[in-house]
């Protein structure tokens, strides 16, 4: 069971969220210009890293809220991303 | 390769079992082959199977980081099965129950093969709608799906005796005959038996840490028993497919999350077919040889490469389990164990090429053990020619490029 600290309601169950995915994921800001492989990598590929990873997380059954936490995807150990105490998404 | 059989066994009762040969050599790696293969799982060791015996390719090295068969081609249900949605996935998933069935014979080994069937309940008009669309694929192939009402639900199934007051009746079922339970471990041994004796090196114990390349080609592997050379490199590393292409800055259409699964004690038998209670959670239930009721359920929902689960799904199944059989509830937990997946963007597997040249990528899509026999047979194909097998020719890396996506698994059907 993974406790989720939402930056607003404390921690929580994890039955309460979705996991959002990579949040270092961006949308290219001009898509326009990007040639078919670029775009396709936008769209389909995951770094899918063995390790820390910071992930957006979606309160959906709390708060609602969008934040971003730091989760290690063998450890299952969760930290707060520095300089974050979750956006607003 | 010492044959197996009858009289092999009377004879080696006569020095009590105690000159059997060893299935297979433990060999130091050679310097150079024309192909490695990473990932000594059920696909990697297929692939050598297939590459020796319908390509004639045996100067090759399957190379395995623990030891073989024991990732996560150890850690899955045994359970293969062809149910699927789209028109590339059918021919497919019913070669690889073609393969599974004749297994045992062409590997001189026994896969404990058990056409046991499936039986997934309609316990809603959307997998009602789902059940019948698929069905309707596979006729076309002519594979065996069918809608069945509860009359013989009953009568395959003598245990089921849902709560009445469930939230979400049973009306019916799909029934797939075909489905089967398959030993995993011997399907490992099988192939590494027959791939080993006609001169596959299988090395243990040999992590690979990096690809060599030099001009857009692949020229071997690093690996913690030193430099490998090799013309060809194929990858089946289930659960670690970004790490491995990684090493050779591929990324990957891919998420690795767990898929867990746990037994009770054993009992005697009462359930002979593979059943399925979709409209809850996706949990599914067998009875193994052993007579341990085997439990499962969809993916963790976020990425893990941890080789364990969390509560939550064992919680879902478990009630989704007693509102069906509520006399199971009675039964203790003895093992749990997770299983990673590289969970393909579209759900469907990725046998493919790659921007490197020399190569070649083998990614389950979902859960891998099902279709082990074909996708190795079709990535010998791909590694010995440098072509898709017709099979497989859907599932390459190109289909994210050119928009000819085959979504399939569970969720991503629907999307």
């Amino acid at each position: 069971m993974l406790l989720i600290p939402c930056p607003y309601c404390g921690e929580r169950n994890e039955h309460e969220f979705v996991c959002g995915g990579d949040a270092e994921r961006m949308r290219p800001p001009s898509p326009q210009d990007l040639d078919d492989a670029a775009w396709q990598d936008y769209l389909y590929n995951n770094t899918n890293a063995k390790g820390w990873v910071r992930e957006r997380w979606w309160h959906v059954l709390g708060c609602g809220r969008w934040f971003e936490i730091e989760r290690h995807t063998v450890a299952h150990a969760i930290r707060q991303p520095e300089g974050s105490g979750g956006s607003d998404g | 390769m010492q044959r197996y059989s009858i009289f092999s066994l009377a004879r080696n009762a006569l020095s009590h079992h105690r000159n059997w040969q060893r299935a297979w050599r433990s060999p130091a790696p050679k310097a150079r082959y024309n192909a490695v293969i990473i990932g000594g799982g059920g696909h990697g060791l297929g692939t050598a199977h297939y590459l020796a015996t319908e390509h004639g390719l045996t100067n090759i090295a399957v190379l395995e980081k623990g030891w073989i068969g024991g990732g996560n081609t150890g850690r899955n249900t045994m359970t293969v099965r062809s149910n699927f949605l789209r028109e590339a996935s059918v021919p497919f998933h019913e070669h690889s129950l073609d393969l599974y069935r004749q297994l045992s014979r062409e590997l001189n080994f026994n896969t404990m093969t058990n056409e046991r069937g499936m039986i997934t309940f309609i316990q809603s008009s959307a997998v009602n709608r789902i059940a019948m669309q698929m069905a309707n694929t596979m006729h076309i192939y002519g594979a065996d799906y069918r809608v069945i009402g509860l009359d013989e639900v009953r009568r395959r199934i003598p245990i089921f005796e849902p709560a009445e007051d469930m939230r979400m009746p049973i009306h019916g079922a799909v029934y797939q005959p075909r489905a089967s339970m398959v030993r995993h471990d011997a399907v490992a041994w099988g192939f590494a038996r027959s791939a080993d004796a006609r001169g596959a090196d299988i090395i243990q114990n040999c992590e690979v840490t990096g690809i060599l390349r030099e001009g857009g080609r692949v020229t071997g592997v690093e690996t913690t028993r030193g430099v490998i050379h090799a013309d060809k490199v194929g990858m089946a590393v289930a659960g670690h497919g970004s790490v491995v292409a990684g090493m050779a800055g591929i990324r990957l259409p891919i998420v690795t999350q767990p898929l867990q699964a746990w037994v009770s004690e054993p009992i005697k038998p009462v359930l002979d077919e593979i059943v399925v209670i979709r409209s809850y959670f996706g949990t599914y239930l067998m009875q193994s040889d052993k007579g341990e009721i085997v439990v499962g359920q969809g993916c963790d929902p976020y990425p893990s490469y941890a080789q364990r689960g969390t509560f939550p799904i064992i919680e879902d199944a478990t009630t989704a389990m007693l509102e069906v059989f509520p006399s199971f509830r009675r039964l203790k937990l003895l093992r749990h164990w997770a299983g990673m997946l590289d969970m393909v963007y579209d759900g469907s597997p990725v046998i493919s090429r790659t921007d490197l040249k020399g190569f070649y990528v083998d990614l389950a899509g979902s859960g891998g053990f099902k279709t082990t026999p074909a996708a190795a047979r079709t990535f010998a194909h791909l590694i010995a020619r440098d072509e898709p097998h017709p099979l497989a020719a859907a599932y390459e890396l190109n289909r994210f490029s050119n928009g000819q996506l085959i979504p399939e698994g569970g969720v991503s059907a629907n999307r």
